[in-house]
């Protein structure tokens, strides 16, 4: 006689929850990534890190098979972001650029950010040719590039704190 | 690790050739300014050509560089040309409006229609 032992079902609040992997999951940074992919960069404000942030960005989004100019433009934008961010938020000295690299569908988002001086008046220097300093040969056509040649472009920046600037471009091709 | 310099200056006359061989950024403009305009007053140069075909990409540095010189160069009656621009480095200048202010001599042909 074959007897079949059962252990009693379990009730629910009897069951020793074991939450530990959930909790290292919770705590491993993929687990907050928000997007099909992203990376983020953390580099002194040097500028020989322009050619590497804009070469970083261009390989990034190679997946998506971007066309020559649309890969251009995304270099244009972030070459110019990075730019700023060390010849005008670091102008007095050295500091720490961070940044975001994002795709979700066809979609590549960017983030620029220092810590640096800040933009007194955002509205005034995202216009054309506006500067703020002329005597160094700048001609104030950074924003407009980024404006150009991204679908979007926001900038958020508070004096004495720091510049973020958010990116957006979709792939077409 | 020792960079190399970003450009190449050839002088025949007054004619100062600068065979561009990096990125025109920030950063590679800063190095070349300083050697360039030594030698613009060095040899008084009155012609300047800017050889593009090695340069994939220029951002606003660049344009600020090439819009200093030929300022620097119209003070003296000089001109100021840029050759072998590749179609991306064309676009930016034609936004900046640099395109128009360079003698139209582009080395690419067919590029002057657009
Ligand atoms: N990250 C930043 N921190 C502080 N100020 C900034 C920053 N980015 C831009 N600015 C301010 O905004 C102005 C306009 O920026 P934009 O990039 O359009 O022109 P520019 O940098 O002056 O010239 P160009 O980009 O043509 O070399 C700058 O002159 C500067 O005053
Ligand atoms: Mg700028």
């Amino acid at each position: 006689m074959n007897e079949i032992v059962r252990k009693p079902a379990m009730r629910l609040w009897e069951m020793q929850v074991d939450d530990t992997q959930a909790r290292e999951a919770a705590e491993r940074p993929e687990a907050v990534h928000k997007h099909d992919n992203e990376v983020t960069l953390r580099f002194p404000a040097l500028s020989r890190n322009e050619s590497f942030a804009r070469m970083a960005a261009a390989a990034f989004i190679t997946g998506l098979d971007p066309t020559l100019e649309e890969l251009s433009d995304l270099k244009t934008a972030i070459s110019e972001a990075v730019t700023n961010a060390i010849i005008h938020g670091y102008r007095k000295g050295p500091g720490e650029i961070r940044m975001f690299l994002a795709t979700q569908g066809m979609t590549v988002y960017v983030e620029v950010e220092d810590y640096g001086e800040g933009i007194f008046d955002v509205v005034k220097a995202r216009e054309p040719m506006y500067t703020t300093r002329p005597q160094e040969e700048r001609s104030g056509m950074g924003f407009s590039f980024m404006e150009a040649f991204m679908d979007t472009l926001e900038v958020i920046s508070t004096v004495g704190t720091g510049t973020l600037v958010r990116m957006s471009k979709t792939i077409r091709s | 690790m020792k960079e190399r310099h970003p450009a190449q200056y050839t002088v025949k006359n007054r004619c100062l050739y600068i065979a561009l061989l990096e990125d025109l950024d920030q950063h590679n403009v800063d190095r070349i300014r300083a050697r360039l305009d030594a030698l613009i007053d060095e040899c008084g140069s009155n012609e300047l050509v800017f050889d593009f075909s090695k340069v994939s990409f220029m951002d606003s540095s660049g344009i600020g560089m090439i819009m200093g010189r030929y300022r620097r160069l119209l003070s003296r009656n000089g001109i100021i040309r840029a050759v072998g621009v590749n179609p991306s480095v064309a676009r930016i200048m034609k936004y900046s409006g640099l395109y128009q202010i360079l003698r139209p001599e582009f080395a690419e042909a067919g590029m002057r229609e657009n």
